[in-house]
């Protein structure tokens, strides 16, 4: 007993202070790109050409589809002009796909849930989390804010262990054909109105297993979707701000 | 390539080498699995075992014998197939004598539709239809009504004997899989794990023409074990392209692969403190888990490792500031941590769940090919980086933890152990590091060939194999993550465990889906 109260002292108070306070990130953190058109050359499609994913569209104008991206720097690399660059933003949760489509420096973030849905979920929200064939490392870093660092709970917001206890789901994976029908019949339980988050490339789009024939290349094929968190994974800072964006608690 | 001074037939490897094809003996089906027996009261480990679609239509499969007394793989193949006079896809299956092979066989079976022989057990291993088209063993598979779960479970029958159902969508934020339990009161006589729900075809675009998207895919197979997986995947492709990798990028793996382990470990630690209620080691040791993640975030700017290990070195270099910022936030973690640790291990509540609970024995864990900490928990010392030293470890020696009982504290206190030495090891090459660049550009691949990369990730050995066709095009990867040898010693292990203690027994594994799925 003596030495679990001496190890309480050690360890002392960590609870980070955010969304008061945002947590320094390193130098090397890559947060959301920015995309500078008028930078690229003519008939120039480097960046397209480099990426993994097909995240850059070059037929038009320069387009970074940021569902799809899963941060690797190829594009930085390829780009001789620095018409893409990261930053060290890491707010990135918004409410349509269409929003995640970077054609300039900006990005228009998540709004709060309707008020229908706040008045009913808004000061408690009770998500069940369905693992729908991601590597895991969405999962590790939404875990994360259950540790004391981040105490979500302060937040009103929980993980359940049942849908019927749940408000909505958090989907991570792109869906695979195994967990197809898992994921619809954990939606079906969870009682109305519900939300759902799709988390990460995978569920976004499918992410590195976009176009593999094992799966359906994201939720949204399937569910309909209240917010979008990319990365791969999300750092748990983006995850958060996503969540408290969904019930107002940062605007 | 070493010559085949080994009294056997097989192509004899080392850790990173590569062979021409035309080398690999290939064997008919029964001399095949008998050589593969032979490997086994030779002292030999099997380490990989699979097929591969050949050019004729007929499937090739590989087996993978580890030596790991003298650190060389031994090699061979049998073609099957009607082109090669054998009719059937079928051989004599191996696991009937030697339960390692149980798992291959199963997928093997699943993907090219090969039927084992007398294997044992021969169900779907993850679920989906043959890559060939050809009919699996059970019959063909209709990928519209079949889903995963949907399979003849082992069932024990008699009064009192009941049946618990676990899965794919589990209680905590985790993932998916089915877990179907036989009781006898609270005792659990024989456990069944299903799993296949996290099957995404990783293998097939790990030979993806954007080379970007490979190095990516091998390092989302286990979310977790990023650098463990990159690295295999990698030290395969350089050595099909003949590349050395810069001592100083050897220096930045071993380092962020280290990184890697002491995370997991921290994280498995304090969530084993958690299952048996034990909250103070559950928070600290959650926190300091992300403390170690985030150093890694230093260094690449992913708190998995992410972008860091690439074809011909690594992305990222530490520079001596970075070094130094790295080691001071080691030197201060290092001793909250071992306080945090020493707290933990001293809690006779802790002790009194984790002694005698899920035990392996040392015959068992051979028996079924368990690697990793779990198996060096039952006194088995197999440990990559010493018995197949790469990169790094081939200069520098981390001493190999062991225990000998096998039991959940067993697998604790190893990884207690490794926590210590992967901190001391950090500590001492932080700050040394070999000069030069960190980056070799890749070159064109040896054609007809093959590379074999073993790797020892926090969980165990990863394995990778990547094959070359006549254009020197890389056209097959195959991948093994530790879990698909050890997901059937969580199985065993909770033979007569009282069903309340399955959390604890699964956490002390704490094996991938992903990673098993593929
Ligand atoms: S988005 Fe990235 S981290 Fe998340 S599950 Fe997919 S591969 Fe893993």
């Amino acid at each position: 007993m003596l030495d679990i109260i001496r190890t309480r002292m050690k360890q002392g108070h960590r609870t980070m202070a955010f969304p008061d306070q945002v947590p320094s990130l390193p130098e090397r953190f890559r947060g959301r790109p920015a995309v500078d058109a008028s930078k690229c050359i003519d008939g120039c499609r480097a960046c397209a050409d480099a990426c993994p994913t097909e995240a850059i569209d070059v037929t038009d104008n320069l387009s970074l589809d940021l569902g799809k991206c899963v941060f690797c720097t190829a594009c930085v690399e390829a780009c001789p002009e620095g018409a893409i660059a990261y930053t060290q933003d890491y707010r990135m949760a918004v409410n349509t796909r269409g929003q995640l489509v970077l054609d300039g420096p900006g990005l228009e973030l998540a709004q709060r849930m309707g008020d229908e849905l706040f008045r009913v979920l808004g000061r408690a929200l009770r998500l069940r989390e369905v693992c729908a064939g991601s590597c895991n490392g969405c999962d590790l870093d939404t875990n994360v804010l259950n540790t004391v660092g981040w105490d979500l709970s302060r937040f009103g917001i929980q993980f359940v262990a049942s849908p019927r206890h749940a408000d909505g789901l958090l989907v991570t994976g792109p869906v695979t054909k195994n967990m197809e029908h898992a994921l619809m019949e954990t939606y079906a339980a969870v009682p109305k109105p519900k939300i759902v988050i799709a988390l990460g490339a995978c569920a976004i789009s499918g992410g590195p297993y976009r176009g593999s024939h094992a799966v359906n290349d994201g939720a949204d094929r399937l569910l309909p979707i209240d917010l979008y968190i990319p990365g791969c994974p999300p750092h748990p800072l983006t995850i958060l701000d996503g969540l408290l964006r969904l019930v107002g608690r940062i605007k | 390539m070493a010559a085949a001074a080994y009294p056997s037939r097989g192509l004899v490897l080392r850790n990173g080498d590569d062979a021409s094809l035309s080398d690999l003996p290939v064997l008919k089906p029964e001399d095949f699995t008998a050589w593969v027996l032979d490997g086994r009261a030779r002292g030999g480990r099997l380490a990989q075992l699979f097929g591969r679609r050949a050019h004729d239509g007929g499937v090739t499969v590989y087996a993978f014998v580890a030596y790991d007394a003298d650190g060389v793989v031994e090699v061979s193949a049998t073609h099957l197939g009607a082109a090669h006079g054998f009719g059937r896809l079928e051989y004599p299956s191996i696991s009937e004598q030697w339960p390692a092979a149980q798992a291959f066989e199963r997928e093997l079976a699943e993907q090219y539709g090969v039927t084992p022989l007398g294997h044992p057990w021969l169900k779907p291993l993850r679920y989906h239809a043959t890559d060939t088209g050809a009919p699996a063993p059970w019959g063909p598979f209709d990928a519209n009504k079949v889903i995963p779960g949907d399979y003849p479970f082992y069932r024990v029958e008699g009064d009192e004997v009941h049946e618990v159902a676990v899965g794919p969508v589990h209680a905590g934020v985790i993932e998916p899989g089915h877990f179907r339990f036989q009781c006898h009161g609270e005792d659990v006589l024989h456990l069944e794990i299903m799993l296949g729900y996290q099957h995404r075809g990783a293998e097939k675009l790990l030979v993806h023409p954007n080379r970007t998207r490979g190095a990516i895919v091998a390092e989302t197979i286990a979310g977790d074990t990023s650098i463990g997986h990159a690295t295999a995947y990698c030290m395969a492709l350089e050595a099909l392209a003949g590349v050395a990798v810069s001592a100083r990028a050897h220096a930045i793996r071993g380092i962020a692969l280290e990184l890697e382990r002491l995370a997991n470990h921290v994280g498995d630690l304090g969530a084993l403190c958690n299952d048996v209620a034990f909250l103070p080691g559950a928070s600290y040791l959650g926190r300091l888990r992300g403390d170690f993640l985030n150093l890694t975030l230093e260094i690449c700017g992913n708190r998995f490792g992410r972008n860091l290990v690439r074809p011909g070195g690594t992305a990222f270099d530490i520079s001596p500031s970075l070094s130094d910022t790295l080691r001071k936030r080691l030197e201060a973690l290092q001793p909250e941590v071992l306080d945090v640790l020493d707290m933990m291990f001293s809690q006779s509540s802790v002790l009194a769940r984790f002694e005698g609970t899920g035990a392996l024995s040392e015959q068992q864990a051979d028996e079924i090919g368990l690697v990793g900490p779990a198996a060096r928990a039952c006194g088995c010392t197999r440990d990559v980086r010493q018995d197949f030293p790469f990169g790094m470890f081939q200069f520098s020696h981390i001493p190999v933890a062991n225990e000998t009982t096998g039991d959940v504290y067993a697998r604790a206190v190893v990884r207690w152990l490794e926590v210590q030495r992967s901190i001391e090891f950090l500590l001492e090459h932080m700050g040394t590091k070999p000069a030069g660049g960190t980056f070799a550009p890749m070159r064109t691949f040896r054609p007809n060939a093959l590379a074999i990369a073993m790797c020892e990730t926090w969980r165990g050995e990863a394995m990778h194999v990547a094959f070359t066709n006549a254009a020197g095009d890389l056209d097959f990867v195959k991948v093994k993550d530790p879990s698909i040898h050890n997901w059937f010693g969580l199985a065993l292990a909770m033979r007569g465990t009282p069903i309340s203690d399955f959390p604890l027994c699964n956490k002390s594994f704490n094996l991938s889906y992903a990673g098993h799925d593929l």
